[in-house]
């Protein structure tokens, strides 16, 4: 029997405002345990929770990004929560009326471990709420840290939409590209700024009705997300195939063994007993002041992707890598900017500068060579003034200097040579040195003059320009003939 | 609301709140005779009333992105109910949260 997966996955973003959701305490990561907080944060009584301009208005741009639509009216509620990392036992967060709803994003190009057609993956809803503390669990007692409570984080919420493990890992990719594209969330997952949950069900292909899902929760990279549900897909079809029973489960993933396991089974449905949150006014977004925050939309990566391809002719793949992260795509602008060609930039950018990037642990940001001076490099070769090998060099020493190309090429002389006497001598050399495949040459084998060419660059320290020592070989080689 | 729709031992276990058989029973009577007074609130004509989540009509009380004074650790710590590592709260042993 043939079986799909049913995925739908919630995904929790911290944005990266000043300060926390409701209160004035710094919204930092790393800062000493529980110094960023206050009466408000600690639900201490009597206090009164504001909430946070800035946390709203990167939340609508996120829904602005995601293709969601922005509901005029929005209000905050209480759920009951009862673990220690929240002291007010409940967590303010948006019950039925969110900020954002049907979205949308685009998947596309290459996952993981295969090629995705483009697909939309909907969006149900994204809502704003308060982090929870950080607990740390020492056996015999819970320690916990409450600089993180009340951070805001918004919750994105997708539809049933995906059905393989390369298509969520598309997903999360995606969303966090989107996150970072409107400068909303930093996303380290890492640091625990998003965090994700999976929710799964496999049922045979052509059923119409999901079968029961469970919940995938620790996830920690985009990585563990794709090899959890690929065991959780695995599992359950073979839980289908031996007719066993399915109970609703919460499981958590092991990365050690990569394997999921029962965290618990669900006993009653869960009440959160949610109710307006009757401190908070309820917030009310005109079109008025919607449209403002559109007007400062920054391009999303998939209209990235498509411009990169449609106006500057890159191919699918290098707008794909290009455009993964902002940076690299504002810098690979910024060289085409230069009036270079868009193509020979990205081969660039792809072979070189990413390589060199990884190979130094440097992100873009931190890149020793500017766009201008990669622009700059390949007018020089452009110009003839240095050839593509020389180039190669050029830029090496430009990543460790940062010098510009000009200036590396006049310090270690390294102009070609186009000089057609100086080019002769050069001629004169390979051949005098190198009877055996002139003799091939004149012989007939064509591909002996590769290896004499290949000389005269050796001669000329890799300066001579490569066609015209051709041209000047193939006419010494007639007069031999 | 009939009496059904409230069942005191179910909203215990909610809240986390042990009780024994006979407090069940005297707040099940107790919650009951509440809900019967609230109850007398469905009698009214809301006939073309907007349902609303607040009583007051105001709307978008919001503050700006800017931090303010925090309280220190100390005095946060004086609060719990006892201290792991000089600087985290205690609590008893915990598994997974809901988040
Ligand atoms: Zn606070």
């Amino acid at each position: 029997m043939e079986y799909e997966a049913i995925i739908g996955l919630e995904v929790h973003v911290q944005a990266n405002t000043a300060t926390k959701m409701f209160c004035a305490c710094p919204n930092n990561f790393g800062s000493e345990p529980n110094t960023n907080v206050c009466p408000i944060c600690l639900g201490y009584p009597g206090v009164l929770p504001t909430p946070n301009r800035e946390a709203i208005n990167k939340t609508v741009l996120a829904g602005l990004m995601l293709n969601c639509e922005i509901p005029e009216f929005s209000k905050f509620d209480r759920k009951a929560y009862w673990y220690p990392d929240m002291p007010k036992n409940y967590q303010i967060t948006q019950y039925d009326l969110p900020f954002c709803i049907d979205g949308k994003v685009l998947v596309e190009g290459k996952a993981l471990t295969g090629e995705l057609e483009p697909k939309y993956i909907g969006i149900t809803r994204i809502h704003l709420e308060e982090d929870v503390g950080k607990s740390t669990h020492a056996g015999t007692y819970t320690g916990v840290d409450y600089n993180r409570a009340g951070v805001p984080l918004m919750e994105i919420v997708s539809e049933p939409d995906m059905r393989t493990a390369d298509e969520a890992w598309a997903y999360l990719t995606a969303l966090r590209q989107t996150m970072q594209y409107a400068g909303v969330g930093n996303c380290d997952m890492e640091k625990g700024q998003m965090r994700c949950d999976v929710n799964i069900s496999v049922r045979p292909v052509g059923q119409k009705e999901f079968n029961t899902k469970t919940e995938i929760k620790n996830l920690n990279s985009i990585k563990s997300v794709h090899a959890s549900i690929d065991y959780e897909i695995e599992r359950q079809i073979e839980m289908l195939e031996n007719n066993e029973e399915f109970k609703q489960q919460t499981r958590g993933w092991n990365e050690a063994s990569q394997e999921t396991y029962v965290m618990r089974e669900k006993e009653d449905a869960h009440d959160y007993r949610y109710f307006p949150e009757p401190d908070l006014m309820p917030v009310v977004l005109t079109a008025d002041k919607v449209a403002e925050i559109k007007e400062k939309m920054p391009e999303t990566p998939a209209a990235k992707r498509a411009r990169f391809v449609e106006e500057l002719g890159l191919p699918a793949y290098d707008a794909q890598v290009l455009c993964l992260e902002k940076a690299t795509a504002d810098w690979y602008e910024t060289a085409v900017a230069t009036g270079a060609d868009p193509k020979k930039v990205s081969n660039w950018i792809m072979t070189e500068l990413l390589r060199e990037l990884s190979d130094a642990g440097l992100s873009i940001n931190e890149c020793p060579i500017t766009p201008e001076n990669l622009g700059e490099l390949l007018g020089l070769i452009d110009k003839k003034v240095i050839n593509g090998r020389i180039a190669k060099e050029v830029f090496a020493e430009m990543f460790k200097t940062g010098d510009a190309p000009g200036k590396i090429v006049k310090d270690k002389g390294l102009e070609q040579v186009t000089d057609t006497s100086a080019i002769s001598e050069f001629v004169i050399q390979a051949i005098d040195n190198n009877e055996k495949a002139v003799g091939e040459y004149l012989a007939g084998k064509e591909t002996a003059l590769n290896f004499l060419v290949g000389q005269v660059m050796r001669f000329s320290r890799g300066k001579a320009n490569p066609n015209l020592a051709q041209e000047a070989l193939k006419e010494e080689l007639a007069k031999r003939g | 609301m009939s009496e059904s729709d409230i069942q005191v031992a179910h909203i215990a276990k909610l809240a986390r709140l042990q009780l024994t058989p006979e407090e069940e029973a005297e707040f099940q009577t107790e919650i009951e005779a509440i809900l019967s007074y609230v109850d007398k609130l469905q009698n009214l004509n809301v006939d073309g009333v907007e349902p609303t989540a607040h009583a007051t009509q105001i709307t978008n009380v919001i503050r700006d992105d800017v931090s303010g004074k925090t309280q220190d650790r100390e005095k946060t710590l004086a609060n719990a109910p006892d201290v792991a590592d000089e600087v985290l709260l205690k609590v008893p042993a915990v598994l997974g949260g809901a988040h």
